[in-house]
Order: C-alpha cells, then structure tokens, then sequence
C-alpha cells in the first residue's frame, strides 16, 4: 500500500486523472483509433490499387497460365526402316501412366493403389520409388507403358483420388525385331535430369516424350524426333480438364532408312544362336551394310519401357556381355583372316604367287625357329592361303618387312575408323614398329613380325574392319561402307593389282572352302554360287592356361570367318566372329547359313529351325525364358539399376578394354595359329612342340 | 428529415444499415459465384442466417443500460465455463475441439468470448473510479479479464481468435485513458519476446505460416500457394473485374476457401478494384458510424463498449482483408458480413446489436457532458 501509495503521489503531477482528462484522453484516443482504422484501410485499398491495376497484366498472365493448361503431345518418333522400307523400329499405339512427383499428396499411397490397379511386382515398385527419389519433381517418372484399357479405364475414374497421376494414350516405339536390331538400333528411354539442364526443353519432361538413348536411335535423334504438338485446355486446380480450348497436331519425324536387311539381320541374329559373337554383310558393289548382327543382345523394347532391375542385372552378369556391340565395340586378335590380305602385301611388293618355301612344321626366322601348326610340306602362295601356313607369312612378312604389310592392312581397312553413323567404334591395332616403338618405347622384333605376319600378337580389329577387309579382297576396290540409304553411292577407288592377281586370291580363298582348305564344311548348298573364305582362330590366352578347345568358356579360342561370294563375281562380303567359340570352327558353319539365306532364304530357314529347335526357341523367345528363369532365381534380391544409362555402358567399355589388354599381354611371346582345318589338313596334323595343334 | 419518413424509420441508424444490407447482399452474389453459380448453396444459408442474427441484433439493441451492466459478469463467466467445457470436452474426447454441441445447436464459446471480453472490461473501466485508472493494481482485474479467455482459446489453440480478443481488450484500455507509457513498454516487451513467442508459442504449422508470409516465393505450391492464388485472383480482377460467374481462380478451384477466408478475393476477380473500393468503402462508414456512436455515448462504459464493438468489427475486416492481399499470415480469419459461416456472422452481429443499442441509449439520454454513469 505504501509502495503504490508513495508511487502515486510521485506520480500525481503527471498522471493527474479526473473525468474531463479521461473524455478528452478517450476523445483523442478514438481519434487515434480511427485515424489507424482509416489508415490501414487506404493502405488495404491502395495496396488493391497496386495489385489489381498496376500490376494487372503479370496477375492476369499468371490467373491465364493458371486456367489454361497447354499440354505437349509428344511427336511420333521417325521410322527406321530396312533398305527394303520394312520398320525395323516402329511406333506402337498403347496406353500409358506417369506421375508427375510434385504434384503427388502422398506418393507412397498413390504408388500403392497403382501398384494394386496394375499389378505391378514389388521389384517394379522398388523401380519406381526410387526414380521418384531420384527424378526431379517435376519430371514425369514412367510408371507403365502398353497397358491394356481396362487398366486405363480403371485409373483414370479414380484420378480424383491419384493427385499427380496422368494416365496417356500415346505411343511407345516398337522393335519388331527386338533383341537383334538391339546393338544396332539402340532403344529410347526418358530424357535425364542431365539432358534436360542442358537443353531445358518442356517437351523433355512431357510425360511419354522419349528420346534416343543409344547407338541409331541417338545418332538420328534429330531426325527421328518430329515436331511436338500442342493442346490447350481448361484445367482446375486438381488437373481435372474443363474443356478443349485448341489442339495442334504433332509432327511425326522424318523415317530413317537403312542399309541394313532386315530379315538378313535376324536370320544372322538367331543363327549366332547360343555362341556370343557377331556377324556382318556388305554388299561389295557399293558398300552397303546388309546385317550388322551382335549376339547375345538386349531387348530394346524392354529396354524402351523402362529398364527393370532384374532385366538389368541379369545382362550385367552374363559373362558374353550382352551391352555390348560386337561389331563395333569387340576386339579381336584377326588370326589367319589377314593371310589373304597379306599375300597381297607381298604381291605388292614383288612376291609371285609361284614362289614356295618349305614348311617343315615351322621356319626359322633370324636366329629362331618358330612353330607353324602343321607340315605343310612345299607351300606356295594359294596352298598358305587355303591351308593357313603360318610359315609362308612368317617368310615373307621378314622377307618384304612388316611395315609394307601394316601399310596394307590400312589399305584394307584394318585399324581405320568409318565414316558411319554410329556413337563410336573400335579401331583396334595394326601393330607396326612405328607403332610399338610410339606405345611401349620398345625395338620391334623378329618375333613381332611373327606373330603379327599370322595376325595374332597386338593385332587387334572389329568384325566390321573384317568385313570390309573381304569386300577389299573381293573386288580389289576400296569398299567403303555406309549404313544410310539415302547416302550418295561413292565411286570406289581401285587397288593397283592386275585382275590375275585378284582372280588368284580368290581362287585360294575359294579352296579354302571347295577345295581342299581348312573350311570345307562351309561350302553352300548350291551348285552355281561358291563361296571363298578364310578362316581365322585367334588366342585368347597363351597355352599354358588353356588349349583353348575346352575348359572355361573364356579361356577358348576365338572362331573367325571372313567370306565373300559368289567367289568368281563377288557380291557379298563378310565376317562372322565368335567369342571364345574354340575355334573357327564355330564360325564358318553361320557364314555359310546366312549366305545360304541371303541366296536363298528357304533353305536358309530349312537349315536354321531344326538348331532353334535344339537351342530352346529363338534369340528372343530364349532371351524371355532366360528373363524368367532369371527372376525367378533372383527372387526380391536384385541390386537398381544404375540411374544414368551412360553408366550401363561405360562398364561395357571398360570390359572392352580389358579383353584388348589381355590380348597385349600375350602379343610378348611367339604364338603360331591354331589348328584350322575342320578336316585334317595332313597326316602330321598333330600337335607340335609348344606350337598349335 | 422530412416529414415523408415516419419518426421510427428515421430514428434507424441508416448510416450503418445501408452498407450493411449493401454488404449482405453483395456477399450473397459473391457466395452465389463461389458456388459456381449456384445461389442455393452458400447464399441462401448466408441470407437467412443475416435474417436470424438481425433479428437477434435487434433483440439485443432493446436492452437497457441496467440490465446490461448487471448480465455483464454472469454473463462473462458463464462464457468463460463454456471455455473451460469445451478444453474439458476436447480432453475427454482426445484432440482440440472448439465446440460444444448442445443437440442441433453448436455453440463456439470462443466466439461469444470476443463480445463478452470487451463487454466486461468496459463495464470494468466503467465502473472504476476515475482516479484508479493509471493504477498498476487496477490493471490487475482487467489484466484477469483479457489473459484468461485468451489463454483458454490458445490451448484450443485458436490463434486467430486470441488475438481477437486481446485486440478488442487493447482498444479498451487504451480509450479508457490508462497510461501511454505503459502500452509502449508494452510494446517494446512484446517486440522483445516476439522471437520466444514464435518457436515456443507457435505450433509448427503455425511457424510455417509466418515463414511462408514473410517469403511467399520460397513455397509456391506449399503455404505460400493461397496466398499467391488470392493474389492472382485479385490482380487479375483488373479494375472492373472478368464479371460475375466469370472468375477462374475461384470456379477452377485454384482459389483456397473461396466461400470463406478468401472470398474477398472471389469477389474481387470478378468484381476488381470497384467491388473492393465499395467494400471497403461500407466497412469504412459501418466502422465510422460505430466510433461515432462511442463518441456520442453519455459515459464510459457505453463509450467503451461501443468502440470496442468496432474494435473487434475492425480487427476481422483488417486481418482478413491484410492476408487476402499478402501483407499477413494465413490465419483462419473470415471477412465480416460477406464470408459465409455462422459463427463469424452471429459475433459480427451481437458486436452490430450492441452498437444499436448504445447508439438507442444516446438518443433516450443525450450527452451532457455532465452526467457520470
């Protein structure tokens, strides 16, 4: 009380309160009050002043893109057609659904009730909870594509309560083929969050837009692309659409047509069968690619509709590295593929076919003796040539030295790069001293000339570089190849041989498949059209670690083939390479299918079904079945799939590399051809001390 | 007035009733747009609850200044049981509740608290001699009679309302004279635990909210969506509006509550700058009219009353309208007279009945000056 009491009266003078002081503190108080009240509501009306007037035009911009949804149609993606016009990619009209992640209330759920709708597996959930994680939000994530319209009538009366889902008829791109244009063709997949920062393009995060992902689908993708369409509609808050406003028709890419032969690439696809490997065909007169065939393979179409994690790790694991494009992308030692080749080295530089030497199981060359994989006996050039002598290279490869023949093996196009329009290829090594000395700061040696004179040692080519080395032979011009139809027909340059130098080659070549070469079981089934060849075994590891005809599969010999025919008129070149296939012997038999199919395509099925019979069906129908079996054994355990498709292949490559690696590593010591008859070429066809068999 | 008007119709406080009838009737039409046209959903409930709490306005402006005075403290804490019920009923049955339901009737404590706070401290202040007023000890009741509903209404929690009510007791106080300096270390002691009050008192969503308020851009889909939405409904209003039955935000849905708390931007998309002038511009003459009637009154505790009436009118209108427009939080606050819901409606109207009924005293008493109580 005194506190308050003394309080007060020190306070008195100031707070001196009576009922007038109140009325008028009241009075100006109110004043006050209203003053605040009128202030505040001319800033409320000034600030609407602002909002609505002068800055109407951003506000009604804003309320338009609000109301007005303008949805992208994606493009028809273009063709790619076989030279004969057949879609080896096609579009495929189907039913599809994405989700657009930021628009999605409660993901888990609505994953969950789709997940429920479609019957999707707990691993194709896993898939796309984790793209959901990883995609930007407002990248649409594909849940399913080819959905039947049951599905997608059942999702689209439950939009309401699936915020974020969009339900699509559109287009999916379709491989007839499938698994054996996979290499060739590549497949289509959704942009990446990558490709879409450097090119922020809305149509890239349209759901079902897709672009290439690898091999023709990239290369062509501006061709292929076409122009999106456009729909304007009137949309709620929810995405529910009101009305129509207006629709622009999308344009469909250009088709691309290719080189390739349709069937041929099929028939090639399916005949490598069980054997990992490749097979390519040219047209020799103006270097069209027929079939450029790499087994075993993916399937693009699987491939197109999202990768799945076990699809995915199923191929990672197999050891014949199904990623990979053989054609391009496989290295290998040619064997004696590059004899015939190189007895046109030595015709250029002044050998006569006539001159012999004698092989008495192998030759001396400088101040060692170097095996040859049998006694050829008295061998000139056609007997090296059908026979596959090791000694008559390892002679005249020291005789004319190796460069002039490196030199040829570029003529041919070995170690070169093609003007193709493909994301990359392999170009190997023509091994020369130049070359050795540039890359391992070493002397060349007698035993490189050896080793490189039967295309083994650093020798390292694609199967396409083989190819075009036959057409090469064949017809003595400088085939180039080309994929694109629509690609002028070059005038090919011509080597300076005479045509009884040709003629020759391709006799030899001829015998070694009709006459009494190392390839007699490749001779076709017609009485009017021969094939030539030669056959090639290449080294995988040196013979202390396997003979190279059983034990692992990886440890085998290389299968090789290079062919042309008809042998007198050539107009189809060729090479078929088989991984680890033990042996040429693996290989010629499926040149000579495919070619039987290219002259004549019943007998060239007559001689494929009894084998798919044998093998469990065909490339794909085997490719599902393995899938299955695979998903099965895997069970829920099964690692994601890497979120860039780069990375997919980037292993690929470096596999790749690693098989080239393993190839230099044996290229330092002497390493005679193997055994290449499939009949015995002689008596003493038997196994030489450290040599071949 | 001219003799063509009988007395009793020019006795009515036309000045106020004619932009509230104006008000009204625009917010039928804006709750008919809300409703994607349809007049039945929102805007014939809206009328007929306007007839209902007018006629209870009327009610209450029969009262006199006696029985008033003497319902005041029952009257208080009766309501502040029904608060302390309501806690009670929402403990019992698990999770915040802010009604009662007594059979078809859902009665929202909260709501009738805002009149009956302002109603008891002016009847306090009233009743105070004239000399306690700078008194730190008689602040204390009054201090009792703000703090303890409100405190009732945060454990709800009902933010909105809370500062309902200690802005309509703030009003009070400062016009019943108390000292200056202590509304400034007031203030200056509200700015200081301004931050405590925010990550201690708020509730996440809360927090969020403000955060969202202070940078809209930040959340575009989130929070700051409604507020971006309103923005987008009311600039693109322009200065006349797309028409009526013509807006996109609203009829799309991309407008949040446009019957409710956003209905001002509903009504300015279709209406523009011209509908949000003569609203405003009603609630400017409503809100005048009441100061004037608080002006006019004979003594203090009608004087209060009324202007704390107003007090709490103003304080929807303001923070409605602030947050439509982006200058405050999304707070659950609707807009007086136009917004369509019950409760708001019945608590603007008993503040419209006392107003009638203060300004019904003045007429019977005119101010001398000299009269105290």
């Amino acid at each position: 009380m005194g506190l308050f009491g003394r309080r007060l009266r020190k306070n008195k003078p100031r707070d001196l309160v009576s009922q007038t002081t109140l009325d008028n503190a009241f009075n100006r108080r109110t004043f006050v009050i209203g003053a605040g009240m009128g202030g505040i509501g001319t800033i409320l009306a000034a600030r609407m002043a602002y909002i609505a007037i002068a800055e109407n035009e951003r506000w009604v911009l804003e309320s338009e893109s609000n109301r007005v949804n303008l949805s992208l149609i994606p493009p028809r993606r273009g063709w790619i057609l076989d030279r004969h016009g057949a879609p080896l990619a096609s579009n495929r009209a189907d039913f599809r659904v994405d989700v657009i992640p930021d628009r999605m209330q409660d993901p888990v759920q609505t994953i969950g009730a789709l997940a429920q709708l479609l019957e999707l597996s707990e691993n194709t959930v896993a898939d796309i909870t984790k793209k959901i994680d990883d995609a930007r939000g407002f990248q649409p994530v594909e849940i399913a594509t080819g959905l039947d319209y049951e599905q997608f009538a059942a999702i689209s009366v439950r939009l309401p309560d699936l915020p974020g889902v969009v339900p699509q008829r559109g287009f999916s791109r379709f491989y007839p083929t499938g698994a054996a244009v996979g290499h060739l063709i590549g497949y289509v997949g959704p942009a990446s969050a990558e490709e879409y920062e450097e090119r922020p393009d809305p149509i890239l995060i349209t759901p079902g837009y897709k672009i290439g992902k690898d091999a023709l689908e990239a290369q062509f993708e501006d061709e292929l692309q076409g122009t999106p369409g456009a729909r304007r509609v009137e949309v709620t808050a929810s995405g529910r659409i009101v009305r129509d406003l207006e629709t622009r028709e999308d344009k469909q890419g250009a088709p691309v047509r290719l080189t390739i032969d349709g069937p041929l690439q099929d028939y090639a696809a399916r005949r490598i069968g069980l054997e990992s490997g490749s097979c390519v065909v040219m047209d020799v007169e103006n270097g069209d690619i027929l079939c450029m065939s790499s087994m075993p393979s993916f399937d693009p179409n699987s491939f197109s509709a999202g990768i799945g994690r076990v699809e995915y790790s199923m191929l990672r694991d197999d050891e014949r590295v199904p990623l990979r494009n053989k054609v391009l992308k496989g290295l290998y030692p040619p064997g004696s593929t590059v004899k015939p080749m190189h007895c046109m080295a030595f015709l250029d530089a002044g050998v006569k076919p006539e001159e012999a030497i004698m092989c008495n199981g192998g030759r001396r060359v400088g101040n060692r003796f170097f095996n040859c994989w049998s006694n050829h006996g008295r061998v000139d050039m056609a007997k090296a040539i059908y026979q596959s002598c090791d000694s008559y290279f390892y002679h005249f490869a020291q005789q004319v030295g190796f460069e002039k023949v490196a030199e040829w093996a570029h003529k041919m196009g070995l170690g070169e790069e093609f003007d193709l329009p493909v994301i990359s290829q392999f170009y190997g090594t023509v091994p020369d001293p130049a070359w050795k000395m540039r890359k391992y700061e070493s002397e060349w040696q007698s035993y490189d000339t050896v080793n490189s004179s039967i295309g083994q040692g650093y020798y390292l080519t694609n199967p396409l570089q083989l190819a075009v080395m036959a057409a090469r032979l064949a017809t003595g011009d400088k085939v180039v190849p080309r994929l694109r139809m629509d690609e002028p027909v070059r005038e090919f340059e011509h080597f300076n041989f005479t045509p009884e130098e040709i003629a020759y080659v391709r006799q030899a070549m001829s015998d070694t498949v009709n006459g009494p070469g190392t390839a007699g079981r490749a001779r076709l089934p017609f009485e009017d059209i021969k094939m030539a060849g030669k056959t090639g075994t290449a080294q995988v590891v040196s013979l202390s670690v396997s003979d190279g005809k059983t034990g692992p599969w990886k440890y085998r010999d290389h299968g090789l083939f290079v062919f042309f025919a008809p042998f007198d008129k050539p107009k189809y070149a060729g090479a078929v390479v088989i991984e680890h296939g033990g042996g040429s012997g693996a290989a010629y038999p499926i040149a000579r299918d495919v070619m039987t199919f290219m002259f004549d395509p019943a007998k060239g099925m007559e001689a494929l079904r009894p084998l798919e019979e044998q093998w469990g069906g065909t490339a794909q129908q085997r490719l599902d079945a393995k899938y299955r079996a695979y998903a099965q054994a895997a069970g829920e355990v099964v690692e994601p799939v890497p979120q860039r498709t780069e990375q997919i292949f980037d292993q690929v490559e470096a596999e790749a590399r690693l098989a080239q690696r393993q190839s230099e590593e044996m290229a330092q010591q002497a390493t005679p051809s193997r055994n290449e008859g499939s009949r015995a070429p002689s008596p003493s066809a038997t196994p030489q001390a450290g040599g071949g068999e | 007035m001219s003799g063509i008007v009988p007395a009793p119709v020019a006795r009515q406080p036309w000045m106020m009733l004619f932009p509230l009838f104006g008000l009204i009737i625009f917010g039928a039409l804006v709750l008919t747009s809300a409703a994607a046209g349809n007049f039945d959903t929102y805007a014939k409930s809206h009328l007929m609850r306007f007839a209902i709490f007018f006629a209870m306005a009327i009610v209450i402006s029969r009262f006199n200044k006696p029985t008033v005075q003497w319902l005041t403290y029952p009257g208080y804490i009766a309501i502040l049981l029904l608060l302390m019920a309501v806690e009670i009923v929402g403990q019992v049955g698990g999770g915040s509740q802010r009604w009662l339901e007594v059979g078809p009737i859902r009665i929202q404590p909260s709501e009738l608290m805002k009149p009956a706070a302002v109603l008891a401290l002016a009847n306090y202040y009233g009743g105070l001699p004239v000399g306690m007023v700078p008194n730190w000890r008689a602040l204390m009741p009054a201090g009792l009679i703000i703090a303890l509903p409100i405190a009732f209404v945060l454990l709800q929690p009902d933010l909105g309302t809370s500062l309902a009510i200690a802005f309509g007791g703030f009003v009070v106080m400062f016009l019943a004279g108390l000292p200056l300096r202590w509304f400034v270390m007031a203030g200056v002691a509200a700015i200081a635990l301004a931050p405590v009050a925010f990550f201690v008192g708020l509730q996440d969503y809360q927090q969020k909210r403000v955060l969202t308020f202070l940078d809209p851009e930040n959340d575009p889909l989130g929070d700051g969506y409604q507020i971006t939405q309103s923005k987008i409904a009311i600039g693109s209003g322009g200065l006349f509006g797309k028409g009526f039955n013509e807006g996109s935000q609203s009829h799309l849905n991309y407008l949040p509550e446009p019957h409710t708390d956003f209905v001002f931007a509903t009504m300015a998309e279709e209406w523009g700058f011209a509908g949000g002038v003569f609203i405003i511009g009603c609630f400017g003459l409503i809100l005048y009219w009441g100061l004037r009637v608080a002006k006019a009154a004979p003594d203090r505790f009608s004087k209060l009353l009324a202007a704390g009436m107003t007090a709490t009118i103003f304080f929807y209108i303001a923070i409605n309208l602030l947050m439509v427009m982006g200058f405050a939080p999304v707070v659950g606050i609707p807009l007086p007279f136009i917004s369509h819901g019950g409760s708001s409606m019945m608590t603007n109207m008993i503040c419209i009945g006392v107003l009638m009924m203060v300004n019904r005293w003045n007429m019977k008493a005119p101010r001398t000056g000299l009269i105290v109580n």
